[in-house]
C-alpha cells in the first residue's frame, strides 16, 4: 500500500495540512506541526511510511539549502564581513564549549575516547533548519538574538566540513572501505593530497562568486527580458541546483555554498524576484524535511531504554543550553536575549544524522550507540519549538527586559519602510528627493534595461512586477508604511490598491495619475492620495508665461495655490456623479464640455478667487461707503 | 470652563528643546486647541475662513512662538496680515474677536537680565512686545502681559522642567477665569500671585 508515490504524496501533503493549520490555531510554531505529522503518518503510529523516511530526509535537506540561499540573499557582503568577529566568536565559543562538556560527560559514562569525540562534534551542532525557521515566522531576524543565532549555525556550518574531514582519521578501517561505506559521498578531491583539497575548497568558493557576478546575473536579465514567468522560476532553481552541484563536488556542504551564492546575489536587481520564486518552495521543502524527522523517531527504541534516552536527551539540552547562556553573557547580549538563544540553539541538529551515520560507516560507533543518538537528535528537535513556547510565554513575560522601542526623532528614516513602484522620470525625482533625507526606499521596477541601468547609477532597484502580490511581500510589504505608485499605468495602480485594500489595509498608499479620469476611478475605490501630473507643472508654467506679461509674481503664486485647491475640490465633487464611460465620444464630448465649464467659472469670478489681502483701495472704498 | 487657542509657530520645531517640551505637555489637554501654524502651512496659504471658524469657536488666543529678532516668525505675522481681516476683526463693523483675552507665550535666548534699559537689548520684552498688544487693542481683546521662559541658551534640565508645569499650571488658571485684575501689574504673566500659590 505504500509503494506507490502518488499515495505518498498524498499522506505527506494531507499530514502537513491538517497538523500545520491545527498548530497554527493554537498560535504555535509551523515546525511543531510539520514534526508532529511526521511521528502520526511516520512507521509507530499510523505506518503509512515506514523505512523510506530516510530517503525523504535526504532529499527534503534541499528545504535546507533553499533556506540558507535565501538568507544569504538577504545578507550583503558588506554586512557578512562585519559579523566576522560574531561568527568567529561566538561560534567557536559555543561549539569548543559544547564539545568540551558533552565529550567530558560522555568519556565518564565509560564511552571509548573515539565514540565521546564523534558524539560531542555531532551533539554540538544545532539545527539551521528548525531555528532559522522559527526565527523567520516571528519577524527576529533583525534582532541581536537573531544576528547571534546565525552567526553561531553559520559558524557550525564551516566547521562541519572539519568534522566530516577529521572522523575517517579516527578510524581503523581503510581509506577503501571508508569510500565504500560513504556511499553518499561523491567527492573528487577526496583523493588528492591536503594542500590541493584546501586549494580547491578555497578555488570553488572564487568560481561561485565569480559565476555569480560573470554568469548568473546576465542569465538573470536575458531571462527577464524574455517575459517568460516559469522561466525566472525555472532559472532559480538552476541557480540553487547548480551550487550545490559544485559544492559536492568538492566536498563541501550544499548548504553552506548556497548561502554564498545567496551573499553574492544579495546586491543584484533579482533580489526580491528570487526571494518570492523560492520562498514557498523553500517552506515546502522544509516542511517536509521536518516530517522526515519526525517520522525517523524510532519509538522501539526509546521504549526499550527510556531512561537512559530520557537522561542522555536532558544532559546534552542542558550543557548546550548552559553554554550558549554563558556565551551570550560574554558577548554581553541582554537576558531575554540569552534566554532565547539558549532556548532556540539547544537542540541537536541534521548534521548529526550526517556525521553519525558517516561515523557508523566508519565502524567508529556501534548499531547501538548510533539508534540512541539518533532518537536523541530527533526528539531534541522536536522538543525545541516546544521549549520556544515556554520560554514565550511563562519565562519571558516575568523578566521584560524587551527590546528597546524609543525611537529617537531623526530615525524617523530609518524606522519607516518605503516601497517605490516605478522608477521612470517620476519615480526617480521622487526616489532622490527621499534619499537626500535618508529615507532609502525599496524599488520596484518592471523593465529590466533601465533597472540595470540605474544600478550601476548606484540605485537600489529590484527588478520584478509589483502587480504581484508575492513580489510585494518580499520587498516588505508587511512591515512597510506606505508604498507609493509611481507608475502612469492606471492599471498597475489598481492592482495594488486591490492588494493593500485586502490584505495591508494599514500600509497607506500614494498613487501619480495620468489625467482627471484615473483619478476619479481611484477616488472611487476609496484612495485620498492622489497626484495628477498634469496639474502642478502645468501651472506652474502658466504663473511664468502670467510673470511675463507683467503680474507680480507673489500675487501669481497665491493664484495658483488658490486655483489648485479650487481644481482638487472640484475634482471631489465630479468624482461623485455618476459617470456613464462606457461611451468613448460621449465621455469626449464631456471632457470638452467640462473644460469650457472651467473656463468660463474662471472668466465669470475675475481672477480666480476674492482676495482682498494687503489691498488698501478696498479699505478706502469701504470707509469712504459710510 | 475657557476654550483656549494655542496659535504656535516655530519654523525649526524639530531643533527647539524647549518649545518641544511646553507644546508636548499641553497638547492632550481637553479644551484647549494647538494649532501648529508651519505644520498647516508650509507654503504660506493660509485658509483664512477656515483660522475664522477657529478663532470664534475659543475664548482666550495665545500667541506661543520663539522671540525671532524682538517679534515673531514669518508665518506669525502673515497670519495676523490675513486673518484679522478689516471689518471682521477691527474697523467700523469688526467686532469677531470682542471680549476675547489675547497674549503671547514666548522662549527667548537672552535672559531677563539684557532685557532693559541697562541691558544689550536696551528695551524690556513689555516694550517690544508692544504691535501685538495694540493689534490685541484694536480688535476688541484683553491683552495680558507674556509668558516667557527666558535664557534658553544657558537653561538646565530642572529649570525647563518647572517652566513646563507652570506652562500647564497657567493654562489651568486661564481656563478655570484669569481676569486682568489677576495680573497685579506684573510685567510677566509667570510671576503672578495666583500662579506662585498653587
Amino acid at each position: 500500500m505504500t509503494g506507490s508515490i502518488l499515495f505518498e504524496a498524498i499522506v505527506f501533503l494531507a499530514g502537513a495540512i491538517i497538523c500545520v493549520s491545527i498548530a497554527k490555531r493554537l498560535g504555535l510554531s509551523s515546525v511543531i506541526g510539520y514534526l508532529l505529522a511526521g511521528v502520526l503518518i511516520g512507521p509507530y503510529v499510523l505506518g503509512f511510511i515506514g523505512k523510506e523516511g530516510e530517503d525523504i530526509l535526504h532529499f527534503a535537506e534541499f528545504g535546507v539549502v533553499m533556506m540558507l540561499f535565501l538568507i544569504g540573499l538577504e545578507i550583503e557582503p558588506k554586512n557578512f564581513w562585519n559579523m566576522r568577529k560574531t561568527i568567529l566568536g561566538m561560534g567557536g565559543i559555543q561549539v569548543g564549549g559544547t564539545m568540551l562538556l558533552s565529550y567530558v560527560l560522555f568519556a565518564f559514562f565509560g564511552f571509548d575516547w573515539k565514540v565521546s569525540l564523534v558524539i560531542s562534534m555531532a551533539v554540538a551542532l544545532s539545527s539551521t533548519a528548525i531555528a532559522m525557521q522559527t526565527i523567520k515566522e516571528k519577524g527576529l531576524m533583525d534582532t541581536t538574538f537573531g544576528t547571534s543565532s546565525f552567526s553561531i549555525l553559520l559558524f557550525q556550518d564551516i566547521i562541519v566540513i572539519f568534522m566530516i574531514g577529521a572522523i575517517p582519521l579516527l578510524s581503523n578501517t581503510t581509506l577503501e572501505t571508508k569510500t565504500e561505506d560513504h556511499g553518499t559521498s561523491m567527492s573528487l578531491i577526496d583523493s588528492l593530497p591536503l594542500g590541493f583539497q584546501t586549494l580547491a575548497i578555497i578555488l570553488s568558493v572564487v568560481v561561485i562568486v565569480v559565476l555569480g557576478r560573470y554568469l548568473i546575473v546576465p542569465m538573470l536579465r536575458k531571462v527577464a527580458k524574455a517575459g517568460v514567468r516559469e522561466l525566472l522560476i525555472a532559472a532559480a532553481f538552476l541557480i540553487v541546483f547548480g551550487i550545490s552541484f559544485i559544492m559536492e563536488l568538492v566536498g563541501l556542504s550544499p548548504a553552506l555554498g548556497a548561502f554564498l551564492g545567496g551573499v553574492v546575489l544579495s546586491n543584484s536587481e533579482f533580489k526580491h524576484e528570487l526571494e518570492s520564486t523560492l520562498e514557498p518552495f523553500k517552506n515546502l521543502f522544509l516542511g517536509l524535511f521536518f516530517m522526515a524527522v519526525g517520522a525517523s523517531i524510532n519509538f522501539i527504541v526509546i521504549a526499550n531504554n527510556p531512561l537512559t534516552i530520557g537522561g542522555v536527551l536532558i544532559a546534552i539540552i542542558v550543557i548546550k543550553a548552559i553554554v550558549l547562556f554563558i556565551t551570550g553573557s560574554i558577548f554581553k547580549l541582554k537576558l531575554d536575549q540569552k534566554l532565547l538563544l539558549s532556548f532556540s540553539l539547544a537542540q541537536v541538529g541534521e548534521f548529526a544524522f550526517v556525521l553519525l551515520s558517516f561515523a557508523f560507516g566508519l565502524h567508529i560507533l556501534e548499531q547501538e550507540q548510533m539508534d540512541m543518538m539518533l532518537v536523541v537528535t530527533a526528539l531534541s528537535m522536536s522538543l525545541t519549538p516546544i521549549f520556544g513556547v515556554v520560554n514565550e510565554r511563562f519565562i519571558l513575560p516575568k523578566i521584560g527586559t524587551k527590546e528597546s522601542v524609543k525611537r529617537p526623532m531623526d530615525h524617523i528614516a530609518k524606522s519607516h519602510k518605503i516601497i517605490l513602484v516605478g522608477f521612470g522620470h517620476f519615480g526617480s525625482t521622487i526616489g532622490r528627493f527621499l534619499r537626500s533625507h535618508g529615507v532609502e526606499a525599496t524599488i520596484l521596477d518592471h523593465d529590466s534595461n533601465r533597472v540595470d541601468f540605474l544600478r550601476k547609477m548606484g540605485f537600489e532597484v529590484y527588478y520584478g512586477d509589483a502587480t504581484r502580490q508575492d513580489l510585494l511581500e518580499s520587498a516588505g510589504i508587511a512591515e512597510a508604511k506606505i508604498i507609493i505608485s509611481a507608475t502612469n499605468k492606471i492599471e498597475v495602480s489598481k492592482a495594488i490598491s486591490k492588494i493593500i485594500k485586502e490584505q495591508y489595509p494599514h500600509v497607506e498608499l500614494m498613487i501619480r495619475t495620468k489625467n482627471r479620469y484615473d483619478a476619479y476611478e481611484l477616488l472611487n475605490l476609496g484612495h485620498e492620495n492622489i497626484y495628477r501630473e498634469s496639474l502642478d507643472t502645468s501651472l506652474v508654467l502658466a504663473r511664468d508665461v502670467l510673470s511675463k506679461m507683467g503680474f507680480r509674481k507673489y500675487t501669481l503664486n497665491r493664484q495658483v495655490q488658490n486655483f489648485k485647491k479650487y481644481d482638487e475640490d472640484s475634482l471631489r465633487r465630479l468624482a461623485l456623479e455618476p459617470k456613464r464611460e462606457e461611451d468613448y465620444i460621449f465621455k469626449a464630448k464631456q471632457e470638452l464640455a467640462q473644460q469650457e465649464k472651467f473656463l468660463n467659472e474662471d472668466l465669470k469670478r475675475g481672477v480666480v478667487e476674492y482676495d482682498s489681502h494687503w489691498d488698501s483701495e478696498y479699505i478706502r472704498e469701504l470707509l469712504n461707503k459710510k | 470652563m475657557k476654550k483656549i487657542l494655542i496659535l504656535f509657530s516655530h519654523p525649526r520645531l524639530e531643533q527647539s528643546r524647549v518649545n518641544k517640551i511646553l507644546i508636548e505637555n499641553i497638547i492632550n489637554k481637553k479644551g484647549v486647541t494647538v494649532h501648529d501654524l508651519y505644520e498647516c502651512y508650509p507654503d504660506f496659504h493660509i485658509n483664512v475662513p477656515f483660522e475664522k471658524e477657529l478663532l470664534s469657536k475659543h475664548d482666550v488666543i495665545i500667541w506661543h512662538h520663539p522671540f525671532y529678532w524682538y517679534s515673531c516668525p514669518p508665518l506669525m505675522k502673515q497670519w495676523i496680515d490675513m486673518v484679522l481681516e478689516f471689518n471682521w476683526a477691527y474697523g467700523p463693523e469688526g467686532n469677531a474677536l470682542h471680549g476675547k483675552i489675547c497674549l503671547n507665550a514666548i522662549t527667548t535666548g537672552g535672559s531677563k537680565e539684557v532685557y532693559c534699559s541697562e541691558g544689550y537689548n536696551s528695551f524690556t520684552v513689555k516694550q517690544f512686545l508692544r504691535p501685538f498688544e495694540q493689534t490685541a487693542n484694536l480688535c476688541g481683546m484683553t491683552y495680558f502681559p507674556p509668558f516667557a521662559v527666558m535664557g534658553t541658551h544657558n537653561l538646565s534640565d530642572e529649570a525647563l522642567d518647572e517652566y513646563k508645569i507652570n506652562y500647564g499650571k497657567f493654562i489651568d488658571l486661564l481656563q478655570a477665569n484669569l481676569s486682568i485684575n489677576d495680573m497685579d501689574n506684573k510685567s510677566f504673566i509667570n510671576d503672578i500671585p495666583k500662579l506662585k500659590t498653587i
